[in-house]
């Protein structure tokens, strides 16, 4: 453990923490952008889904603490890094500096990470607190099959919720940028971690890029989607 | 002066090996006791360092640069010699022995040249050893190349990068050493002069070039690593720091200086393009393996070299010699370039330049192939002059490039000043009166990581002090005389007010040494430059100009006082290339040759290395001579016709 | 040509410094970048003015000494060169050209656009070595290695120690140098020895320097006159954590 306290404190150490925890967090994204995928079939889909999530009840626990202790985790390495790379060059350039090769989202992640984290914030007080909820839909309840008792009908929440166009808007854009600190972070941890060489350096960028797009068209397809009236039907 | 070159006694074989027993040791316990002084960081200095801070002295080494890996034998290319005969195609310690003393036209000491070749072998596997990436076959075993017109393959080499590599693999030893605490490294200073007391070197004074001071350094002995002096040319394939200073204040204090006129001129360099060039760049010599020299047949012909045809081109090498053709030694190809171009049939701009021909090696091995062997030098000579070598032949023409000269020194590399030790191209031992290609990088080598860690314990155990009350320390009266003789030189430079700049002074030296004493000398042009340049020196004197002040980082105050020192040098240089009447090497005097003009070397009258005592300023220097006996190489006349 | 150069002139650490316009005349094109330096020098000097100073010694590009961030890029325009090694044809008359010195924490100003990267010597004196004292050696040939693999080492011992990857680095980390020293002692049968002390020390030296974290711009490998690859530096953390997670 104390080994592992020491690795994380070099400046490598910290890279390769934000690294797995990053992945750990796009397993995350991608596990929750294909579970809310199911928004596009029939109410009862993505209720049940909802409910089987909810049933585990310690399990759903023991998953939410892991997911914030990694979070967490990730975003302390990302602001010591960066502080550290912000204290390295105290006199900058008068003739800025020309970026030769690297890239926008490159360049952001620090502020795209953070967009993201208030994102989170937001929409966790959004669908699993329900502290925000313009349309009022927070805690409906319904039926689905199998199961006695009614359960929070999440379909509608989200429906309802993306109904309202700003509500839409900021869920596209926050996953615009999301996107984009993927977009490096997915090739990014694979040289920190020490995967990528000469012969696959152009494959590990694809990879990136293509994660990031996967990513934006997935989860942004759902606001969209109710905001045009493709699903849930016209407000 | 007394030369006593102490040459061991016994058979050439096992002189190094007896007298390595014989030589006196410290003890291990004493040795953290001894302080040693190692000027400069190059490969003689920084092997010597680290080897020292191995076997436990106290070490304290110097340099100008930021940083010891940027001495400047970094920048050889080519490759180091070593008669391990992996080739298997005949070498041999012998051959080696053989082929440096021929090579240097029999003006070295065969004792040391022998020794140089056996040590060879032990510096290939100690720079294994540290990681020195040498080329290697796909069998995983080293490559060797032939280099210089050897017969032998006997080179190893990094790519175009052998210095380079050699000289990592050596400052690495010494940051090791430095993290250990038996070196301290003193960078960006540099030495101004030594401090003798009873007539043995007991320290140093240095300045250093971030704040200006001037600093004391004791110690129980002092080794001087500071390489050549081909900038005394001003142009040449020099670093623009290197210098003659750390020499210069040594003959001063009473070291004798021998054949200080012998200078390599390397065939193969980038010809000067205008007169603000600072500095010359060697192509290596490895590009004469495959590329052929010639110039037009007519006079001043103006034409394109791809307009001129093959029955209108004169390939003068292979022509004057047939059986080396375009690999005769440097000192034979640079004469015959100059010999052309003096006679007008000189191409570019300038006329003074030969083309360096790939056409046919093209054609035979493809562009491919000669790619593959040359890419990286034909990539520089593209940058510097925007020529496409592998469509258009290059153009070349010799350039200033080695010294053999320097520092006397005896069979243990001590100067005529008891405790001052001289390693490197510093001193004049083993190339003669010419180096073959890729045998400076051995003998730098071999002097610090295998001769002097020797030598210079066995000088200490007889010399040397152990105890506090023997030692002698800054405080003594000669380091405050030193250093006060060097606070008025400063001073004197800083407030001369003149209207010239250094660099100024500094070509119109060169200009003067390369016209007269240059490739080609004779008697009536260098009694000229022991007129001209103390009269350049004069106006020096009167006329400098030096912005900024004396504290503080002041680089223009540097080259000044470097300058200053080749000034005094360049008269040292002509005055020992005007007393040599014959042509050796390097050394071509032009009373002295064949009909054919062909060098005629003078083995009855001139078999001898000149040394060179100081009398003090303004007083005719006396010449001593040490006179070289030739037991196992027969003087032959050299001849690659 | 007549250029219009904007030079970083600092009379010594402790001031504060500021970009100052100098107009460099009759340059030539055939002129190294420090040649045409060298001409505005003489002429200030000429003028009773202070020269500008900077770092140089070899002019071959293999010292390393040479440094100078030209608008905004170390080492200047030309990749895989050197600021020695450039040459002014790759300016046009007129030109407004920015010059600066390199940028680092570890790299304290000294003069003008003179830097102190001894930084660099510290670090590799942390473990950039192989611990082998003269007269240990065996036979060079005793000990047969794949040609890829010295080749590899080679690529990567070819690093001059200019520090442009510090400076061009966004982060102003010194990774790729890093890189460079272990993965030639790594690629070599000679390095295995101390291949993991050796990563721990470099790194924790690297850190205590000063010098900023990676987050893989590449822009180091960009601007390294010696194109060393930046695949280096994943070796090198793959070496880290091995060594400080498993040993
Ligand atoms: C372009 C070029 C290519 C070459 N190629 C080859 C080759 O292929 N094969 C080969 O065998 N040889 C080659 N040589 C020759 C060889 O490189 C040198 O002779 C050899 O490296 C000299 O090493 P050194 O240690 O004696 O001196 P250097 O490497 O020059 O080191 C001199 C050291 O002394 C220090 N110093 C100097 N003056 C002072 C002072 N006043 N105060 C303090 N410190 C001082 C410097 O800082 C430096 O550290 C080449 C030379 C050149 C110029
Ligand atoms: C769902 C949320 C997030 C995911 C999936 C994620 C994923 C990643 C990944 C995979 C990397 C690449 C790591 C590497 O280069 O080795 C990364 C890097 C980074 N992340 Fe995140 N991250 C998330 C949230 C955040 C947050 C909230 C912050 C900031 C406060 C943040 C800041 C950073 C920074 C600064 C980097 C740059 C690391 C580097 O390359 O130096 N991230 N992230
Ligand atoms: C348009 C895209 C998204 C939709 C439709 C969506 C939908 C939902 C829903 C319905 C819930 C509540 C589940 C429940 O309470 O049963 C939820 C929870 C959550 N979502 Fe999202 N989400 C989206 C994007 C994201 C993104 C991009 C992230 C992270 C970067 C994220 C992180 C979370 C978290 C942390 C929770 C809380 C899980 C818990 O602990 O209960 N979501 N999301
Ligand atoms: S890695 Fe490249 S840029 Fe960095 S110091 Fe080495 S040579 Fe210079
Ligand atoms: S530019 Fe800097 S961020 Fe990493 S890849 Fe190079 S060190
Ligand atoms: S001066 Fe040596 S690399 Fe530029």
């Amino acid at each position: 453990m104390s080994r592992l306290a020491r690795t994380v404190q070099t400046s490598i150490g910290a890279k390769g923490l934000m690294a797995v925890t990053g992945i750990a967090l796009m397993g995350f994204v991608l596990a929750h952008m294909i579970g809310n995928l199911q928004i596009f079939s029939e109410p009862e889909k993505i209720n049940a889904y909802a409910h089987f999530l909810q049933s585990l009840g310690p399990g759903l626990w023991i998953m939410r603490i892991g997911l914030l202790v990694i979070f967490v985790a990730h975003v302390w390495a990302a602001v010591k890094v960066s502080r550290a790379s912000r204290e390295a060059r105290p006199i900058d350039y008068a003739f800025k500096k020309k970026d030769l090769v690297t890239s926008y989202a490159a360049r952001t992640m620090l502020m795209s990470g953070v967009i993201v984290a208030l994102f989170v914030a937001y929409h966790v007080m959004h669908f699993t607190l329900g502290w925000i909820d313009f349309a009022g839909s927070y805690g409906q309840m319904t039926t689905i099959p199998g199961v006695d008792h009614e359960v929070p009908d999440v379909y509608a929440m989200v429906i309802d919720g993306f109904r309202h166009p700003l509500t839409a808007i900021t869920y596209v854009l926050a996953n615009l940028v999301l996107a984009l600190h993927l977009s490096h972070g997915a090739a990014s941890l694979l040289q920190t971690l020490g995967f990528r060489n000469r012969e696959n350096a152009a494959t590990v960028k694809k990879f990136g890029i293509g994660f990031g797009v996967i990513v934006a068209i997935g989860n942004c397809s759902m606001p969209l989607a109710v905001l045009f009236g493709m699903i849930g039907g016209a407000s | 002066m007394k030369l006593d070159s102490k040459i061991p006694d016994g058979p050439i074989q096992e002189k190094w090996t007896n007298h390595r027993f014989n030589m006196k040791l410290v003890n291990p316990a004493n040795k953290r006791k001894f302080r040693i002084i190692v000027v400069g960081s190059g490969l003689a200095g920084a092997s010597a360092a680290a080897t020292l801070g191995e076997l436990g002295y106290n070490v304290d080494c110097f340099c100008f640069q930021d940083s010891p890996r940027r001495a400047h034998s970094i920048a050889a290319q080519g490759g180091i010699n070593a008669a391990k005969n992996y080739p298997n195609d005949g070498d041999s310690v012998w051959r080696l022995f053989y082929d440096t003393v021929k090579g240097g036209d029999y003006r070295a000491r065969e004792a040391n040249v022998y020794r140089l070749a056996e040590i060879s072998n032990n510096i290939i596997d100690h720079c294994v050893a540290q990681g020195v990436p040498f080329a290697r076959e796909y069998g995983g075993l080293l490559d060797n190349r032939s280099f210089g017109g050897a017969q032998v393959s006997r080179t190893f080499y990094a790519r175009g990068q052998t210095g380079q590599q050699l000289l990592i693999g050596a400052y690495q030893a010494l940051a090791r050493q430095i993290a250990k605490g038996t070196v301290t490294m003193h960078t960006r200073t540099e030495l101004q002069d030594i401090v003798t007391v009873d007539g043995h070197a007991r320290g140093i004074i240095t300045r250093n070039l971030v704040t200006g001071e001037l600093n004391r350094h004791a110690g129980d002995a002092v080794m001087l690593c500071t390489g050549g002096y081909g900038n005394v040319f001003y142009l040449s394939t020099n670093a623009m720091g290197s210098n003659v200073t750390a020499a210069v204040k040594a003959w001063k204090r009473g070291a004798g200086f021998a054949n200080p006129c012998f200078t390599q001129i390397h065939p193969t360099c980038i010809p000067v393009s205008s007169e603000h060039q600072s500095k010359l760049t060697l192509m290596s010599e490895s590009l004469r393996n495959d590329g052929r020299v010639w110039v037009p047949k007519k006079k001043g012909d103006t034409r394109k070299p791809l307009d001129i045809p093959e029955d209108e081109r004169d390939y003068y090498l292979e022509r004057r010699y047939p059986s080396f053709g375009n690999l005769v030694p440097r000192d034979v190809a640079s004469r015959a370039a100059k010999e052309r171009c003096d006679a007008g049939y000189g191409v570019g701009r300038t006329g003074l330049a030969v083309y360096l021909d790939f056409a046919d090696s093209i054609k035979r091995l493809g562009e491919d192939t000669v790619r593959a062997r040359y890419g990286n030098l034909f990539d520089m000579y593209a940058k510097i002059t925007a020529d496409n070598p592998y469509k258009v032949p290059m153009m070349i023409y010799p350039a200033v490039h080695y010294t053999m000269g320097g520092l006397w020194v005896d069979y243990e590399l001590q100067t005529t000043v008891p405790g001052l030790f001289a390693l490197g191209e510093c001193n004049f031992s083993d190339h003669g009166a010419n180096r073959l290609g890729a045998s400076a990088l051995m003998q730098g080598l071999a002097d610090g990581y295998f001769v002097a860690p020797y030598t210079v314990g066995n000088y200490l155990a007889q010399h040397g002090s152990m105890n506090a009350e023997g030692k002698v320390t800054t405080e003594h009266p000669a380091f405050a005389e030193a250093e006060n003789e060097l606070r008025a030189r400063v001073d004197r430079l800083m407030n001369i007010g003149g209207k010239q700049s250094v660099e100024s002074f500094h070509k119109r030296l060169g200009k003067i040494m390369w016209d007269e004493c240059g490739m080609a000398r004779n008697k009536e042009g260098l009694t000229r430059a022991l007129e001209r340049i103390p009269a350049l020196r004069e106006e020096f004197w009167s006329d400098l100009r030096v912005p900024g002040s004396a504290t503080g980082c002041n680089p223009e105050l540097d080259k000044a006082g470097r300058v200053a020192d080749f000034l005094e040098f360049g008269e040292l240089m002509c005055r020992d290339a005007l007393t040599r009447e014959e042509s050796c090497g390097g050394h071509f005097r032009e009373e002295s040759q064949s009909e054919e003009g062909e060098a005629k070397r003078d083995d009855e009258n001139f078999a001898f290395a000149s040394v060179w005592e100081h009398k003090g300023e303004g007083v005719e220097p006396a010449l001593h001579k040490e006179d070289l006996t030739f037991e196992h190489v027969a003087l032959t006349t050299r001849s690659y016709k | 040509m007549q250029l219009s150069l904007h030079v970083w002139r600092q009379s010594g650490p402790n001031d504060p410094g500021r970009m100052d316009q100098i107009t460099a005349t009759d340059i030539s094109g055939d002129m190294s970048f420090l040649e045409m330096l060298d001409k505005v020098n003489e002429d200030l000097i000429n003028e009773g003015k202070d020269p500008i100073a900077f770092d140089h010694d070899c002019r071959e590009g293999i010292c390393g000494t040479c440094s100078l961030m030209i608008n905004g890029v170390a080492h200047g325009p030309d990749s895989g060169t050197t600021t020695c090694q450039l040459h002014m044809r790759s300016f046009r008359d007129g030109d407004a050209i920015y010059i600066e010195p390199f940028r680092s924490r570890a790299f304290p100003v000294i003069r003008d656009l003179m830097v102190d990267r001894s930084s660099f010597d510290r670090v590799i004196e942390s473990g950039g070595y192989i611990s082998v004292n003269t007269g240990n050696a065996q036979d060079g040939n005793a000990l047969p290695i794949k040609k890829a693999d010295a080749d590899a080492a080679m690529d990567a011992a070819a690093c001059i120690g200019c520090g442009a990857c510090v400076a061009s680095c966004p982060n102003g980390s010194a990774m790729l140098f890093v890189a460079a020293k272990i993965t030639h002692l790594g690629q070599l049968p000679q390095g295995q020895p101390e291949r993991s002390l050796r990563a721990k020390n470099m790194v924790a030296a690297m850190d205590a320097e000063g010098f900023g974290a990676c987050s893989n711009h590449y822009e180091c490998e960009a601007v390294c006159p010696k194109e060393i690859p930046a695949d280096t530096i994943a070796r090198m953390n793959r070496d880290l954590f091995k060594a400080s997670l498993c040993e």
